[in-house]
Parts: C-alpha cells; structure tokens; sequence
C-alpha cells in the first residue's frame, strides 16, 4: 500500500467509527433523555403521556405519609400546583419537607410513580430546574439557601 | 497572624508564576541560560511558598480556628481530627488551593528532577506551568480567598458535610486532583514542543512518566470515590454517571489514550502531532471538570452552592487554555513530521485503534454531558432535560466491548506489520474461556441479559488473553521451563506494567458486570426476628439500638446472614444524625465475599420494625480489586529505569534506525 493509500484507510476507520457513534448517540438520545416537568406544567397537561420524565418542585409540607410501609406517598408542589407522588424503597437522606427534590417515573392514574428520587450532597443546595420551576411560578424569593 | 502570613504567601507565590510565566521563555527564545535556570528556582519557590500557605489554612483548621470563615463554614471543635484535616479541602475554597498547592508540586518536581532535560523545553515547560498557575492564583485570590476572616469570630463552626466525613472520600480529591493537574505537565511539554517545532522519541519518554503518574492518581481517585458511593450513598450502585463523575472519566480515558500513542512516538517515530493534540485535549477536559463542578451549570448529585462569577472565571481560564493552545496547534503541528512507516495491521495500529475508541468514548460522553446545556440554550430555557445512566451505558457499553475485545490482540502484533490471523490463533484459550464464562453466568444468574453474557465473555477473554500474551513472551512450553523462568524474571518492569494494567481491566469489567447486570435487590418492611432471602442468603433482622459516635448519633441495625443454615455474616448498617447540621447519611452493613457482596441498609422506622433494603452484589470486589491492580501496573511501570523522571538524553536509536519509504 501507498502512503496514501494507508492514510485513507485510517481515515475510513475514524470516519466508520463517527459514523456508527454518531448513530449511536442519536438513537440512544431520542430513547432516553428525560423531560423535566414542574407541577404546573402537570397542572397544564404539559407533558408526554406515554414516556417517563423528571417531576421537580419541593416537598409540600405536611404531605409525607409512610403508613404504607416501604411505599412512601408525599406530594411535590411549586407552590401553584400540586402533585401526588409514590415511591417505593428508602429516600435519600436528605430527602425533607420543604426541601427541593426531583423524582423520576411516570404518571399512573392520576399519581406520579417515581422509581428514582435524587438526593444531594448538600442540603442547602437547590436543583436549578427546582429553582426555574418556582421562578415559572411566580413562587421564587430571591436566592436559594 | 498565621492566617494572614498564609494569604500572604499565596500571593507572593503569584508574584514569582508572573515572573517564571516570562523569564524562562524568553530565556529559552534567547539561548540565555541564566533567565533559563531561573525557571527552576522560581518553580521551587512556587512550591515553598504554597506549602507554607497550605500549611497555614491546614493549622487553622487543627486548631479549630474559627475566627476565620472557611474554618466556620466546614469545620466543628467536636469533629475527628482526620475529617479536620480532610476538611480543608472539603470546600471550594480550600480544594482550589490544594489544586495550585499540586500544580506547584509538578513544577517542582520538573525543576529537580528534570536535570537531564534539554534547557530550553525545560524552560519553556516550567513558564506554561507557571502560566497555568497565574490564572489559579489570580482566581482563588479574586473570588475563592480561604484565608477570608470573620470578625466577631464565631462561638463554633457549622460542621463539614457529614456525607464528606468518611475516609474514602478524605483521600478521594487529592487523587483526583494529582491526577486532574498531572495531565498539565504533559499539557506544559505539549506546548513546549510546539513551540520548539520539535517532537522526537525522548520527549515521549520524558512526557510518559508524568502521564502515567497523573493516571494511576486518577484511576485510583475515581475508584475511591466510586467506592465511596458505594458503601455511603447506600444505593448498591457505584456509578451514576452523574456529570461530576464524567467529568473525572473524560481526562482519565484522554489520558488512557495518551499513554498508548506515548508509546507509539517513542518507538516508531510516528502519531507525533496526535499525541500532542491529546496532551492538550487531556489537560483541557481536566479543566472542563472543574469548571463543571466549581460552576454548577448542570444539575449533579455534587453539585455545591455555587456563585456564578466563580464559574464565568474557570470558564475564561478554560477558554484562554484551549483557544490558545488549539490555535498555536494549528499553527506549529504541520512541522511535526512523522519518519516511520505505518501498516494498519500492526502493534502501532492497534495501539491507535485504542486512541479512536477511547476518543470516541470520550466524545460521547461529554456530547451525553453536555447535551441537556445545549437544549437548553437552544429552547431558550423552554425544555430542561436531562441525560442519565440508560443513555450512557446504552451508547458506552458497545463502544468498550470492541476496545476490550482488541485489547488481547493488539499487544500480540508484532510492530511494524502483523500478521492477524496468527495472533488470533494464538488466542484460542481465550475463545474457549470466553465461551464458558458465557456459559458459567447464563447458568449462575437470573437475568440473563445480553450485556450480562457479553461482559462475562470479554472479561475472561481479556483475562485469558493477557496471558497468553505473556506466555508467548516468555516462550511457555517451548522451550524449557527453566529458560521460561529465567525470561519472565528478565522481563522489563514497563511490560509487567502493561499486563498487570489490562489484566486489572479484565477484573474491574468483571465486577462492573456482576454489579450491573446480575443485582439482586429487595426492599421490605422488617420486624425484630424477620428473615428475607435474597440470592440463596437468608437475612435475619436481629433488631435495631441507639448510640452516639465522636459527632453523631446512630441507629445500628443488626443482621445475621446464613446461607443454608450456615452462618456466614453479621452485618451493621448504621443510620446516622449529624446534630450541627441536622442533616442524617446512610451507612451500609457490607460483607465482601468473593463471589459478590451481601449489602444491606436500613431507612425510616416502621412500627416496631424498619423499611430495609438489602442486595446481593455479585462479584462487586473484583472492581475494586481490578482497580488496585491497574494502579499497581502504573507504579511498575513508573518505576523501569527507562521511564524514570530525569531520563536519559535525547537518544538517537530509534530516529536514526528509521529505513526510508
């Protein structure tokens, strides 16, 4: 082979290989990512039925009920709209009322079914999605601590 | 006052980066050796000075010091003395200055180390360092200050987050670190011989040791945090992909790659202006990592409390480094001619089959991390999306298989040209045990996943693989035993490294397959006396007591685990509150059994029992175990005399020995 030659070769492989990744990427993107959703746009019916997505918003007070055992039902709010949830299995240790949370997990007659609820490292720490999800609200008071 | 002399200090230090960010350089440009040597001196100074003014934050934090805010704001009298220790770097503040205080430990290191180095690549590299060192200075003194002072002092401080109190992750951001900041010394001699128009086998040797240092440092530091998700967070799972974590991965799997085409410069001559490009592009990710978690722009399970003109200076430093490194790249790389020859089907070519599949990985992973940022910005803030765990492993997992297949092939080839079907002759062992270790976890686990039988394929493949490669260097059963010996003793400690590394892989893609695929969990309501069986292991919940440790109050679950009748197990889980910060964390009762790890947790009480969650995690040790081992390859190979820091001169062997085309 050529100097060339082997030159194009190598250029095929990467060429090949962006390719097949970039499909990939593609097809993995549109199956997977998850849509953030704040309890208004439930409210407003602005979301997809059929998928998964991500429910953010803070724990209402007072909403957390644990009679079921492992399954734990509390309601996330932005302080406009509310939102039923249902979890089954421990929360996160820094899951609290009044806290910022995200959930993620589907709609099923009428309640939210989380089979994830994000925890943070840091309790003073709001997810910025929690945070815009206030702001649509009208809800937010300046920083959040 | 000692407070104050380590402010101080920090920005004397800056005082002298200015000046070796200019002195040497144009010493280098002028053949002046004088300005050159300064370089040295000023690096050492550098590193004298940060120290000092480390050790000053550090004092403060041993005497609980809470006249200043740093102190106040992470630290509490009643805390362990190791978590006030770890403490200083357990914050923003302090961890960019344990980030400089490394950065100046490189520079150091080259200064009385690199005697061997030619003068003028010496100087140029100490001045980038410096130069790198100037915009970190500047940023932790403009908006991160530690040495901040709160007047009136405060009666107590708040406390470290208690999720940080915790061994692994004391030791987990100065590995990280080490590893983030090692990648700039390749990134300094990166741009040194580029400005030099000059790349040869010696300068691969002298970039390699430095990258192998930064790597091992930041294999062991994702694994230690790895760990610590494991045992802490309490959700059986080791590895979110969370955009913190990607943000360690994408250096390490850059520098990976940089390792490899390291080896390729310096033996063939050849992929000269590539490594370059990725000792750039290692260095660059590295900055992008602390840019991702110092500014919080994505949404991460680390994500601190952030202030934004905190992120918008990374974000200018990061612009500065690879606009300008990039665009001084285009400028010089042409000049970089390679002389060797290059047939695809060759050690040189799998060593570069490497490169594209560990710069795809890496691609994909940060155009995952960065995506839900682009629709963002692109939606005008309208959709907030996020991109988790399904799209990784489903985009990541097939990328790795073929590496990992590769991985047994390519050190088989011969350089310069190979003969494929030969090496994957020599491989049937592999085939066989890759079959049966197929056929092993289709009979031995539940789920029988694809991704599950393909993992436990190409973990015994590699396994199998790399020995036979090792066999055949040593010439196994052809010729007597005692010459096999004698050749394995001789072997050099740079091939040990090679072998040790990927058998390491071949263990940790066993464990993450085990962890991944064949997890069984169960979650329940459980009573004093209760037993659950999870993967043929009965757990008996022997109730639950209260206690108090150094700064927290505890519940401690009790249970016994047997596996047909025999007892094998007692684990604690423990449920922990942190009084100052009200804030309680989860610490997981785990036994380690070769075959997989019984792991249990205990959460909210229930009546008179507790909500439990207890999994079985097959072969979860062998990650850990795979990681070690992988760092244990660096070290050796870091330690053959021909890598070592300060190498010989520039030989000229392997450029003079190059037949013309």
């Amino acid at each position: 082979m050529k100097r060339k030659h082997k030159r194009l070769t190598f250029v095929a492989v990467a060429l090949v290989l962006l390719g097949a990744s970039t499909a990939m990427f593609l097809s993995a993107i549109e199956e997977n990512i998850t849509l953030f959703v704040s309890p208004t746009d439930v409210a407003e019916k602005k979301y997809a039925q059929d998928r998964g997505f991500r429910l953010g918003g803070l724990v209402e007070e007072g909403s957390v009920d644990r009679a079921g055992g492992k399954t734990i039902t509390f309601s996330v709010t932005d302080l406009s709209n509310t939102v039923p949830v249902t979890y089954t299995g421990i929360l996160p240790d820094l899951f609290r009322e009044g806290q910022g949370v995200v959930a993620q997990g589907r709609f099923e007659n009428g309640v939210f079914v989380a089979d994830e609820v994000l925890a943070k490292h840091d309790e003073n720490y709001m997810p910025p999605e929690v945070a815009e999800a206030l702001k649509k609200s009208g809800q937010w008071q300046g920083q959040a601590k | 006052m000692i407070v104050e002399l380590g402010h101080f200090a920090l920005i004397l230090a800056l005082g002298v980066a200015i000046v070796q960010s200019v002195v040497p350089m144009i010493g280098a440009h002028r053949r002046n050796a004088v300005w050159m040597a300064s370089g040295n001196h000023a690096a050492i100074a550098q590193f004298l000075l940060v120290a000092v003014s480390f050790a000053c934050l550090t004092h403060a934090y041993v005497t609980s010091d809470f006249s200043v805010v740093n102190v106040v704001e992470n630290s509490h009298s009643a805390k362990p003395m190791l978590y006030k220790v770890s403490g200083v770097w357990g914050n923003h503040e302090g961890s960019m200055l344990l980030w400089v205080l490394i950065l100046s430990v490189f520079g150091a290191a080259v200064a009385v180390f690199g005697r061997y180095l030619p003068p003028a690549l010496k100087a140029r590299a100490l001045s980038i360092q410096a130069l790198i060192g100037v915009g970190f200075y500047l940023f932790i003194l403009l908006t991160s200050n530690p040495f901040a002072r709160m007047i009136p002092p405060a009666p107590d401080g708040q406390d470290l987050n208690p999720l940080l109190q915790d061994p692994g992750l004391a030791f987990h951001p100065p590995f990280l670190y080490l590893g983030y900041v090692g990648f700039s010394m390749a990134f300094s001699f990166a741009i040194a011989a580029l400005i030099e128009g000059r790349v040869d086998a010696a300068w691969a040797r002298w970039v390699r040791p430095w990258t192998l240092a930064a790597w091992s440092c930041l294999t062991i530091g994702i694994a230690l945090g790895s760990w610590w998700a494991y045992y802490e967070l309490g959700w059986g799972g080791f590895w979110f992909w969370d955009p913190v974590e990607n943000a360690s991965f994408m250096p390490w799997l850059i520098g990976t790659a940089l390792l490899h085409s390291c080896v390729v410069v310096e033996k063939r001559d050849t992929m000269k202006a590539w490594t370059v490009l990725l000792a750039i592009v290692a260095f660059s990710f590295s900055l992008l990592g602390t840019f991702l978690v110092r500014s919080g722009v994505l949404t991460s399970v680390h994500a601190f409390a952030t202030d934004p003109t905190r992120g918008v200076f990374i974000l200018a430093i990061l612009l500065i480094v690879v606009g300008g490194s990039l665009a001084l790249y285009a400028w010089r790389a042409p000049q970089l001619r390679s002389t060797g020859l290059f047939q695809p089907i060759s050690r040189e070519g799998a060593l570069l089959l490497n490169n594209l599949l560990m710069g795809t990985a890496a691609a994909v992973v940060l155009l995952g991390t960065l995506y839900p940022l682009f629709i963002d910005a692109l939606t005008d803030g309208q959709d907030k999306i996020s991109v988790g765990a399904p799209f990784f492993n489903a985009v990541f997992i097939p990328l790795m298989t073929p590496m990992v297949v590769a991985m047994a092939i390519g050190p088989l080839l011969p350089w310069k040209r190979g003969d494929i079907a030969r090496a994957l002759k020599t491989l049937w062992l592999a085939l066989f045990a890759a079959l049966g270790a197929a056929m092993v976890a289709w009979m031995l686990y539940a789920d029988r996943s694809p991704w599950g039988l393909v993992g436990a394929a190409v973990a015994a493949w590699l396994f199998v693989g790399v020995l036979t490669e090792l066999a055949e260097r040593i010439r196994l059963f052809r010729v007597p035993l005692a010459d096999s010996l004698r050749r394995l003793f001789n072997l050099q400690r740079a091939t040990w490294g090679m072998t040790m590394a990927h058998l390491g892989l071949a263990f940790a893609v066993a464990g993450i397959t085990g962890a991944g695929a064949w997890k069984v969990e169960s979650v329940q309501t459980m009573k004093q006396g209760d037993t659950v069986n999870v993967a043929g292991y009965e757990f008996r919940f022997d109730g639950a007591e209260q206690g108090r440790g150094p700064n927290y109050l505890l519940t401690r679950a009790k249970f016994t685990v047997s596996r047909d009748g025999d007892f094998v197990a007692v684990l604690e889980p423990e449920k922990r509150i942190y009084p100052v910060r009200q804030m309680p964390t989860t610490e997981a009762g785990i036994h380690t059994l070769l075959s997989g790890d019984l792991y249990a947790v205990i959460g909210d009480p229930k009546g008179d029992g507790f909500v439990t969650r207890i999994y079985f995690n097959p072969l979860v040790v062998w990650m850990w175990i795979g990681a070690l081992v992988m760092l244990a390859g660096g070290l050796l190979s870091l330690s053959d005399r021909r890598y070592r820091v300060g190498a010989p001169s520039r030989s000229p062997r392997y450029a003079a020995a190059q037949p013309a085309e």
